[in-house]
């Protein structure tokens, strides 16, 4: 990097590539060109800041300066005022929402003042594409002293030391995962990455793999030395094109270079590592469902025992590692076991990624040290929640947790505190909802969700979660009664007792969550309270037909300058006639 | 031969594209452990074919050499693969959680009102195919549609009349 004098940094993470800024980067370069720049200042593309719902983002080093919601217009004023004259585009910096001051900095952001990067350390400074970069900041460092230095069982205490656990969900202690691979007999051993990330609203994993894809591999080739395995497989979403690409070429970079491959670093160790696509799967995030997949088979689970770590892949022993819990073990090899123990709680050490997404200002990846409250992290970090509407509920845990209400904002949070108060850590999916949100409609969407993705290999969950979904599709239509909720709870504990996997067990979670903290909105469902569609006030309505112009199933008629009527049985409450009603005459459900 | 709906199935491998067969076959022979790859060359046949329609996993189970059962009840198992034809354009609607909770449901019915289809149909005239999909990881961007590969975020349920006309009016 050390030629230039300036670098623009321009994120092209898959957020803000969907907003256009693969063409901020060529406007970027183009324009440079023109202008005679281009040997002086360097574009560069990144991976995600985190920051995404403010992107696309644009970064000036080495003046530290953040532009957001930039547009492939804004590009030549950024030269010509910034890069030229030197003065600051003022009307593309972040505006405190609080303040209503403009910032320049990242680092005064409320958004980053409270995070903590460990996992996310390189995403948005270096170019994922190029490994020089990620050398340059002490990249394969880790993995050589590892190699050069240490005996594996050395490695493994470090990790167990350091307190490191799964941050797929489970919470396992890595090293001591790793150490039941190590003393599984067989000669023929495998790592395996789980970069699965099933939960929808979750992205933490895909940025990683997308802003860093090094520190991956190289935590995989360590975790290979550590447990005697040669050989790495990343399993990886088919969703995810953008970060199956940056891993190719990671990886044939790294093979270039003998970073990967035979004899690494002159110390004997082989290890390389392959890409297996997954292909629309939720429970091939389970890991056992997930070495099924990859065997070229349907992704079902198997009872454990045996653990992958006895027998998994091609029934060997195997190692499998969700990419957040790879992307913490370098920092720990390079920075020693105590000082990733003095971060977090007593149970927990560390950071966790949330992804932060749904209805809250500042939607994106937010790495805090375990023990923040979710105060801190939706009304600090998030800014609180949009629109000044009110703050109802925050979902962790995804189709496998619960609901968090505001009597429990304050919980320091780790993986027993969460579970405590009902829900769980999961892999970091924080989606927030405010009081415009229907829990009994969110409860159906997640059932949807599951009993779809119920791989149908054990009866609870496969016939189960569908009667519960019925319920609540009669509940919601109206047609239900007291009875059905006595009906939800008995059912959901019985599947969670009686099925086979995680999914199962984990299926009734968000109904029986909000079953507890919201009872009045199943009961007025039950007891028929509620109406499903808008209504207009005839009162009010002076037929200026609007609505009916805006309505996009057109279920609103009536004849200009008389009242409109809503079909009440074709309506879907989109509620935009109730947005372009000048008069106050639409009636919210 | 019908298949377990009692609809009819075309099994004939002749009627393939042999261009595309020669590219799958290449893919095919180029992989040592075939079995272990099925949903790599799933993924491949998808991607030439543009679906898997039953005569294709036919010829896939037998190039492999794998029970024509085992295919389909893989590519049955995995909401990636279709085995029914696409329309030109597909759009796909994120579902995610943190697009539902910003309305996406209501967008996703503006749309089959619209185009007067189901998820997983296909328009009369052979232009759209509407689905739903999981998170696609933009949602900072939520409510997220995509029309093939182009994402449009922040969709409102008044856009999508012009979303679909735009294409329309391509073609
Ligand atoms: C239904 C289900 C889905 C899962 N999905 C994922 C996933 O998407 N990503 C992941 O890393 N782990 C997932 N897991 C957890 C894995 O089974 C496994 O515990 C994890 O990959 C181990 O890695 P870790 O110890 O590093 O967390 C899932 C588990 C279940 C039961
Ligand atoms: S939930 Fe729609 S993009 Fe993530």
């Amino acid at each position: 990097m050390s030629n230039y004098r300036m670098h623009v940094m321009v994120c092209a993470g898959t957020g803000c590539e969907a907003a256009e800024s693969k063409i901020i980067i060529e406007n970027f370069k183009e324009e440079l060109k023109l202008k005679g720049y281009d040997q002086e200042i360097q574009v560069v593309k990144t991976g995600c800041f985190g920051f995404c719902g403010q992107g696309p983002i644009v970064k000036i080093q080495p003046d530290n300066v953040f532009y957001v919601k930039v547009t492939p217009a804004d590009v030549k004023e950024i030269i010509e005022e910034h890069i030229i004259k030197g003065r600051r585009v003022e009307r593309l910096l972040f505006e405190d929402p609080k303040e209503k001051v403009k910032l320049e900095k990242h680092d005064n952001m409320d958004f980053y003042k409270k995070q903590y990067r460990i996992a996310l350390r390189n995403c948005g400074f270096i170019n994922p594409e190029d490994i020089e970069e990620y050398i340059a900041f002490e990249g394969y460092e880790a993995l050589g002293k590892v190699l050069t230095e240490m005996q594996p069982e050395d490695v493994i205490e470090i990790v167990k030391a350091s307190g490191l656990r799964g941050r797929g969900g489970g919470g396992f202690p890595a090293g001591v995962k790793w150490g039941f691979t190590k003393n599984s007999p067989g000669d023929e051993k495998y790592v395996i990455c789980n970069a699965d990330e099933g939960d929808p609203g979750a992205f933490m994993d895909r940025s990683i793999l997308e802003g860093d894809p090094h520190s991956i591999l190289e935590a995989m080739a360590i975790a290979g030395y550590a447990t005697g395995a040669n050989s790495g497989i990343v399993y990886i979403r088919a969703e995810y094109p953008l970060a199956i690409k940056r891993l190719e070429i990671a990886i044939d970079q790294a093979r270039e270079m003998g970073l990967l491959g035979e004899n690494i670093f002159e110390s004997g160790f082989d290890f390389d590592i392959i890409l297996k696509l997954g292909a629309g799967a939720f429970v091939c995030g389970e890991e056992t469902a997930l070495i099924h997949s990859m065997e070229g088979c349907r992704g079902e689970p198997t009872k454990k025992p045996p653990f992958p770590a006895e027998s998994g892949y091609r029934g060997k022993p195997t190692t499998v590692n969700n990419v957040e819990t790879l992307a913490n073990v370098c920092p720990i090899i390079l920075k020693g076991s105590e000082w990733f123990s003095s971060i977090g709680t007593e149970t927990s050490k560390g950071t966790k990624v949330f992804a932060l997404a749904g209805k809250v200002n500042n939607v994106g990846l937010v790495e805090v040290p375990m023990g923040t409250t979710l105060r801190e992290i939706i009304f600090e970090i998030g800014g609180g929640i949009c629109d000044g509407k009110k703050f109802k509920a925050v979902q962790t845990g995804g189709p496998s947790g619960g609901v968090i209400t505001e009597k429990d904002l304050d919980t320091p949070i780790d993986y027993e505190s969460i579970k405590e108060i009902g829900s769980m850590m999961g892999s970091g999916g924080m989606i927030v909802m405010d009081e415009d949100n229907d829990m009994v409609e969110i409860a159906k969407f997640y059932l949807d969700f599951t009993q779809d993705e119920s791989c149908g290999k054990c009866t609870p969950c496969r016939i189960g979660t569908k009667r519960m979904y019925e319920i609540l599709e009669r509940l919601t239509n109206l047609e239900g009664d007291m009875e059905d909720l006595e009906k939800l709870v008995d059912l959901g504990n019985m599947i969670k007792d009686t099925a086979l996997c995680g999914l199962g067990q984990t299926a009734p979670n968000p109904v029986l969550s909000t079953m507890r903290y919201f009872p009045e909105e199943y009961e007025a469902y039950a007891k028929r309270e509620k109406t499903k569609s808008y209504r207009i006030d005839p009162e009010k309505c002076i037929g200026c037909t609007l609505c009916a112009k805006a309505c996009p199933v057109n279920c609103i008629t009536g004849k200009v300058k008389e009242a409109h009527v809503i079909d009440e049985s074709a309506c879907i409450a989109c509620g935009a006639c109730f947005t372009v009603c000048k008069f106050d005459a639409v009636i919210k459900p | 031969m019908k298949n377990t709906k009692g609809k009819f199935v075309d099994l004939d491998t002749k009627k393939l594209d042999i261009e595309k067969l020669k590219e799958l076959d290449a893919y095919i022979e180029s992989l040592e452990d075939k079995e272990g790859n099925l949903i790599h060359v799933l993924h491949k046949g998808q991607s030439l074919f543009g679906y898997l329609p039953e005569n294709l996993q036919l010829y896939i189970a037998r190039k492999i050499g794998l029970p024509a059962s085992k295919v389909n009840g893989v590519v049955s198992f995995y909401s990636f693969f279709t085995q029914k034809p696409r329309g030109k354009h597909t759009i796909s609607m994120c579902m995610g959680t943190a697009c539902y909770v910003k309305g996406a449901d209501k967008i996703f019915d503006a749309f089959k009102a619209e185009l007067n289809v189901g998820n997983n149909e296909m328009t009369e005239d052979k232009m759209f195919t509407l689905k739903d999909i999981r998170c696609v990881g933009a949602c900072g961007l939520a409510p997220v549609v995509l029309v093939d590969d182009k994402v449009y975020g922040h969709v409102t349920v008044e856009q999508v009349k012009e979303i679909i006309d735009k294409y329309r009016k391509e073609d």
